[in-house]
């Protein structure tokens, strides 16, 4: 067998595996083919049949900026040796066993799939959702184009003031005509549209200073066509230690955040037909329902801020109770990786076990040989999407050293063919870059006919059927 | 960000030490696992942290220090994280108070141990980050108009 002969050669490449097809897949992908030695071969894969992952089913529809970055990724595609087999998913479709038979290296990036619960009675109630799968739906995820939400409710609650809370209260407080011209998903477009909501309130269990949103996130929700925005003065003084802790370390980019969220307080209102309420300093701690096991209030307790030995002010509860009266709750109090079969996973910090993007042996601690991770799955979910890029920069130096070192898998059948071979077989409807391209160019003239940045396939049915091919 | 995101990927293997092993122990764990300082742990929870720079001291002033036990010189006030502390405030305390590591426990049990290292490499993949997010912006924006112009 000559299957320890040096691989990174043009005629025997170093073949690698991408699972999931994210920012950081891709980052990962462009590190590994930018390398000049070894020769590389990447192959991404997708469980959808579409790439750019949250870029595409998390960014807000009405954030199109931050969605240019797919610019970089498609430079990416055009790599001789990149390969994309969207709608092809690890533990359903292949498994890790068959990419061993033909990769070298394999390489994770799947991303952080779950929300966190808030771990509070009534949690369960109907009109209580993670907000995760609100954001899923309006942005035409295929998995969640059946979701239902009660739009009928006036009064909605978002647990969370980090970017995908914020993202969810704009959403909501967005007059039709703003998201007609946005890439929201036909079917979100039409229940917003009916949507009766009229107050939106957004939950931060600690202080202004402390919330996780940027000033431009914030900015803009004072901007919207036919959302007032207040807050509660009281809210947004700072307390002494967030004070001292400001005096002893001056961040300006803090200093504004507060600046702007003490104006909202005296803003006067301006007969919007919607309000949005920003509140800090609040928990939820049960969710209230009726009968019919409907969502009636959320019961909040009121915090104060405390210092830990490190300096960092956490919430603690006063014990005074406040009820507000909500129809529709959704909570956004942070992500979670999910486990993979067949990879080793630590339950601590819902991620990899790894080390350095090196996922390890859950027994001996000690490396795996040929798998890695980066990304959320590796590290939490934590940064923007460029956070990632360094991130993906640490693991392939990993996998560089390692294949220098001869330590990578020795697999049956190193060959793109192979792969296409098995490909076929398990799954018949799986897409390629072509496809996608074809879908996108099929996206964004519809868009341009409708004034919007593209107009989204929702289901796979849709997009097998718009590239003339059947789905079973 | 808080420091959660640092240990996740660590592999979540602490090396700790006993308070009565000897110092020489402890030198050969920082050797072998090539790191700047050992968590002293007794029971379930750390009693202190020794770091080479506290076996550099000793045995400065003595040189027969190797056999006497961690115990004798190690740091007994040592500063405590959590998981949820935040990265920034970490940063900050680490600095101002001249701490190397710090060790993290949640719920009594020891769960990691962050490095001054690790803080500023997380700050500054969090600040190249937002950098080339922004940078890539601005270009595409650019690009575009330029496009359209043409």
């Amino acid at each position: 067998m000559a299957a320890h002969e040096p691989v990174g050669t043009a005629e025997r490449p170093l073949r690698v595996a991408i699972i999931g097809a994210g920012p950081t897949g891709y980052y990962a992908a462009d590190h590994l083919l930018r390398q000049t030695a070894p020769v590389i071969e990447v192959d991404l894969f997708d469980r959808l049949p579409t790439p750019f992952g949250l870029v595409r089913y998390g960014v807000a529809p009405d954030h199109q900026k931050i969605k240019s970055v797919t610019a970089a990724f498609d430079k990416v595609a055009t790599h001789p040796r990149f390969r994309f087999f969207g709608h092809v998913e690890l533990g359903k479709d292949v498994s890790v066993d068959d990419l061993r038979r033909h990769y070298h290296q394999i390489l994770y990036c799947t991303g952080a799939q779950t929300d966190r619960r808030m771990g509070i009675p009534g949690e369960d109630l109907r009109g209580s959702h993670p907000a995760t799968e609100f954001v899923a739906w309006y942005n035409g995820h295929p998995d969640f184009r059946d979701c239902q939400f009660d739009l009928t409710k006036e009064r909605v609650a978002v647990v969370g003031v980090g970017n995908v809370a914020v993202d969810v209260a704009r959403i909501l407080c967005r007059s039709a005509d703003e998201l007609a011209t946005t890439d929201i998903a036909d079917y979100a477009l039409e229940a917003l549209r009916h949507s009766r909501v009229k107050e939106v309130y957004l939950l931060g269990r600690r202080g202004p200073a402390q919330a996780a949103f940027t000033n431009p996130e914030i900015k803009e929700l004072g901007e919207l066509a036919d959302a007032d925005i207040t807050v509660r003065p009281e809210e947004v003084e700072l307390d002494e230690l967030t004070r001292a802790a400001l005096a002893q370390n001056p961040d300006r980019a803090t200093s504004k955040k507060v600046e702007i969220l003490q104006s909202y307080a005296h803003r006067p209102r301006t007969g919007k037909s919607k309000l949005l309420v920003v509140r800090f300093l609040v928990s939820p701690v049960e969710l209230l329902g009726d009968d019919a096991g409907e969502v009636t209030a959320i019961r909040l307790v009121r915090n104060r801020l405390v210092a830990t030995p490190t300096g960092t002010l956490q919430a603690k509860p006063t014990g005074e109770i406040e009820d507000l009266p909500v129809g529709l709750v959704f909570r956004s109090v942070g992500y979670k990786g999910v486990p993979m079969p067949g990879v080793p996973f630590n339950d601590s910090w819902a991620v990899i076990l790894n080390d350095k993007g090196r996922v390890l042996d859950p027994d001996t601690k000690q490396p795996i040989v040929g798998e890695y991770t980066a990304g959320w799955i590796k590290r939490g979910p934590t940064g923007v999407i460029g956070t990632n890029k360094p991130d993906a920069a640490e693991t392939v130096a990993c996998m560089m050293e390692d294949q220098a070192r001869g330590l990578v898998l020795h697999p049956d059948e190193p060959s793109r063919a192979a792969v296409d071979a098995l490909i076929r077989q398990r799954q018949p409807l799986y897409f390629s870059y072509d496809d996608w391209r074809g879908l996108d160019g099929l996206e964004v003239a519809a868009g341009r006919r409708a004034g919007r940045p593209r107009v989204k396939f929702t289901s796979v049915e849709d997009m097998a059927h718009a590239l003339g091919r059947r789905s079973e | 960000m808080n420091i959660a995101s640092l240990l996740a990927s660590k592999g979540g293997n602490v090396i700790t030490v006993g308070p009565q092993e000897s110092i020489r122990s402890a030198l050969g764990l920082l050797a072998q696992h090539n790191i700047g300082a050992l968590v002293v742990v007794e029971g379930r929870g750390p009693v202190g942290i020794v770091s080479e720079r506290d076996i550099v001291r000793a045995l400065a002033r003595t040189e027969s220090i190797l056999v006497q036990p961690i115990a004798a010189i190690m740091t007994r006030e040592v500063i405590i994280g959590t998981p949820q502390d935040d990265l920034i405030a970490v940063g900050n305390t680490m600095t101002e108070r001249r701490i190397r590591h710090l060790p993290v426990v949640e719920g009594g049990r020891l769960v990691g141990i962050v490095s001054i290292g690790d803080v500023v490499k997380a700050q500054r993949d969090q600040y190249q980050g937002e950098v080339d997010t922004l940078q890539f912006q601005i270009l595409h924006e650019d690009e575009a108009k330029m496009r359209q112009a043409s």
